[in-house]
């Protein structure tokens, strides 16, 4: 059996070759993959404003989450401010700001839960009452899950700085959450104009 | 050899200890190793090309003859759905990434994919995604509860997928098996991307990377933008039929329409993402076989990227039965029409290659000719299809059937083959059987003109798809049985491709590791490649790093 190869190797002078970083790239892709998903949940959102045969209607129901949203928006700004910490080598504020971010995120969460509640049990709106309980549901939940994910994520992030496992060089895993973060946020903006604007 | 080149030395495997078959088999299933994925992306997938293979053949011996009862008609919408999915989801788009895990790391000089671990979890999501789809034939009617095989069709329309339509779970296995395949596919697609743009060796610009990778970058792009969708529909679809939302449900005011639009989204794009591939396998095979470099590299990579965006707005064409009104359909029209200009520019520029070239008819350069040919006829009657009124004529007709799998077995699996036996020896070390490969190649070619080019004619004499049988005085029978046989010569050539296979990987010719005196990375490393490919990171100056090394008087590099 031949076994011997030829492999090319450079003679020439080294030229610099930098090549992006693989965690940036993979979640980048992983977003515009996401961002599709979410595209699909808002054209039948958006197609089926008004279809539903029976009631409630938007209307009658919704209310803005102004809150919720201040909340889930600004933590974008603390979850920057954490990855900036971490770059300049701030342990104590990076943790500051990643506790802020889940927080944050939290209290977005509860407002999210305290509405659903108050749908499901005063005004009797489920996934299967009519296509805007279907199309409500599915395109908030969804978005919902997403900031699940992303809260497990920095709450992992949060409990490795506590313990002060986190270091300088994890900057860059650490934006790649933050990347996350920032998407979820920007697809509530897109939820919030369609859901609690347009659709009322 | 030149001082700019090092020797490397692989383990020889034959003197390697022999270990137990548990230890090999937990291997395999551990393995996070891009050479090996790929190769049991492969193998999964040719597995289920059988599977796929067999229905078609019983659906072809029910349709030979008129009045036929060899199955019944449940048993009949059964075959169709399962052979659809099975081809496309389980066959075709895994055989692609396996191709896709095996050779771009190779091409660019990587040692591995990007995300070794996400590649297993890939495989490992998308082959359970194919047990699933199976595993409902298990089931039966009525047998605890499981329902039988899917039977609502590969595209599975509403309202015929609501609980009222399809009670009991066989829908439930299709939506699942797809689901599970959709996100196979995209971390896959998600992987390679991260490998192409992050892990090129030293020196391998995009400009001057081979053009396989380019094109598996393009139809990975595309993955994200067309298979998300279907999964956003099957989750919609599931919510339908397990917490009685309303997304398909017509009673409700949900609209039947709306999961055709969301199918055909991804479904269109779908055919573009496995041409592309293919295409790519073309883009190594011919220029080799040719003896000339590819002709116009950048004019194919801007026609791929080209295709990519173009694919992604054409969807409704699968949709002018259907009432989108003139200024839908007119849109469509065009959009499709136009798509097949970037593909004209590929096809030309692959004449081009092999204009004035030393040909050597070679069996993969075999298969990649009957490639040029059929897909080029394939692009006719699409562009046939592609006009609104033709296509209200002939939608729904075996016309539409014909069409289509002149695209996918003539273009798809004619490249496939090619690939097969250009790479084989890469990945085995050993040469496929030459004789059988010629007797593969003629069955599978006649076969495939006896049955697709005949497929046509019942489709004008208005014979309708999915129909399980005829009555005699229609004039379809000739016709038909035709069909049949030529489908009979195809599984044939299967059966002597798989012998080949199977008894090259024991007996064949051994190939060392450049038998085609090719040009590509790949061709560097020894045949097989050992785990991290390269023992030394290389560095290339031109598309053709191997030229380079071989002809050091008159490299590429001087001219690009």
């Amino acid at each position: 059996m031949t076994t011997a190869s030829t492999i090319p190797i450079s003679t020439e002078s080294e030229a610099p070759w930098q090549l992006p970083y693989r965690g940036t790239v993979g979640m980048v892709c992983l977003i515009i993959a996401e961002a599709a998903i979410f595209a699909i949940f808002f054209v039948s959102y958006i197609f089926y404003i008004g279809k539903s045969l029976s009631g409630p209607t938007p209307r009658e129901v919704l209310e803005l989450p102004i809150f919720g949203t201040i909340c889930l928006l600004s933590s974008s700004i603390t979850v920057h401010w954490a990855v900036a910490a971490l770059r300049k080598d701030n342990i104590r504020s990076c943790a500051l700001g990643l506790a802020s971010t889940v927080l944050l995120g939290g209290i977005f969460m509860v407002s999210t839960a305290e509405e659903w509640y108050h749908l499901i049990y005063e005004k009797g709106l489920t996934i299967r009452t009519n296509l805007f309980g279907t199309t409500y549901y599915s395109l908030v939940g969804l978005h919902a899950t997403h900031v699940i994910v992303g809260l497990i994520l920095l709450s992992i992030a949060l409990f490795t700085a506590l313990t002060g496992r986190i270091k300088e060089e994890h900057s860059e895993k650490l934006e790649v959450v933050s990347l996350y973060w920032h998407f979820v946020d920007a697809i509530w903006v897109g939820v919030f104009l369609v859901v609690y604007v347009i659709g009322r | 050899m030149s001082p700019a080149t090092r020797v490397m030395e692989a383990v020889d495997e034959t003197q390697a200890v022999k270990r137990p078959a548990f230890e090999v088999i937990y291997d395999w299933v551990t393995t996070v190793d891009h050479k090996k994925i790929g190769i049991m992306y492969i193998v999964y997938a040719l597995i289920f090309l059988v599977i796929g293979g067999v229905e078609a053949i019983l659906m072809r011996i029910q349709l030979a003859v008129p009045n036929n009862h060899f199955v019944s008609p449940q048993v009949f919408n059964q075959l169709f759905t399962m052979h659809g999915t099975t081809m496309i989801f389980f066959m075709a788009m895994p055989i692609l990434f396996g191709f896709g895990n095996y050779l771009v790391p190779l091409m660019i000089g990587a040692r591995d994919m990007a995300f070794p671990r996400l590649n297993a979890f890939s495989f490992w999501v998308s082959a359970f995604g194919g047990f699933l789809l199976y595993f409902s034939y298990l089931g039966g009617s009525g047998l605890y509860a499981a329902g039988s095989a899917p039977d609502v069709g590969w595209f599975a329309y509403a309202p015929l997928t609501a609980k009222v339509f399809s009670p009991g779970h066989s829908t439930d296995y299709w939506t699942l098996a797809v689901l599970l395949s959709g996100i196979g596919s995209i971390g896959t697609a998600l992987n390679t991307v991260t490998t192409i743009l992050c892990m090129r060796c030293r020196g391998m610009k995009l400009t001057k990377m081979p053009l396989l990778p380019w094109l598996y970058l393009v139809m990975s792009g595309m993955v994200f933008i067309a298979v998300s969708p279907l999964t956003a529909a099957q989750i919609m679809l599931m919510l339908d039929r397990y917490v009685g939302s309303h997304f398909f449900d017509t009673q409700a005011g949900g609209s039947a329409v709306l999961w055709m639009h969301y199918f055909w989204i991804f479904g269109h794009p779908e055919v573009y993402i496995l041409i592309l591939p293919t295409f790519a396998f073309m883009n190594e095979i011919i220029p080799v076989f040719s003896r000339k470099a590819i002709f116009g590299y950048p004019a194919m990579v801007a026609a791929s990227v080209g295709i990519g965006f173009i694919s992604l707005g054409v969807w409704a064409h699968h949709m002018f039965a259907v009432g989108m009104g003139p200024a839908g359909n007119t849109f469509f029209v065009f959009a499709t029409m136009v798509i097949s200009v970037p593909t004209g520019i590929k096809i030309f520029n692959w004449l081009a290659t092999i204009w004035g070239g030393k040909v050597i008819f070679s069996l993969p350069m075999m298969f990649a000719i009957g490639f040029l040919f059929q897909f080029l006829i394939a692009g006719l009657t699409g562009i046939m299809l592609s006009a609104a009124p033709f296509d209200w004529q002939l939608t729904g007709s075996y016309f539409v059937v014909a069409h289509f799998h002149y695209v996918i077995v003539g273009g798809i699996i004619f490249s496939l083959f090619a690939a097969f036996y250009y790479w084989y020896p890469k990945a085995t070390g050993r040469m496929l059987n030459t004789t059988l490969g010629k007797w593969h190649f003629w069955l599978f070619l006649i076969g495939f003109h006896l049955t697709f080019d005949f497929m046509h004619i019942p489709g004008i004499l208005g014979m309708p798809r999915r129909i399980y049988t005829y009555e005699a005085s229609r004039g379809w029978g000739t016709w038909n049985f035709i069909i049949g046989v030529g489908a009979i010569f195809q599984a044939i050539a299967v059966i002597i491709f798989a012998y080949n296979l199977v008894r090259s990987y024991f007996k064949g010719d051994i190939a060392g590791h450049d038998p085609w005196d090719a040009w590509t990375l790949e061709w560097a490393t020894p045949s097989p490649p050992p785990v991290y490919n390269f023992a030394h990171d290389p560095t290339v100056n031109s598309r053709r790093p191997l030229w380079d090394l071989k002809h050091p008087e008159e490299p590429d590099s001087d001219f690009e």
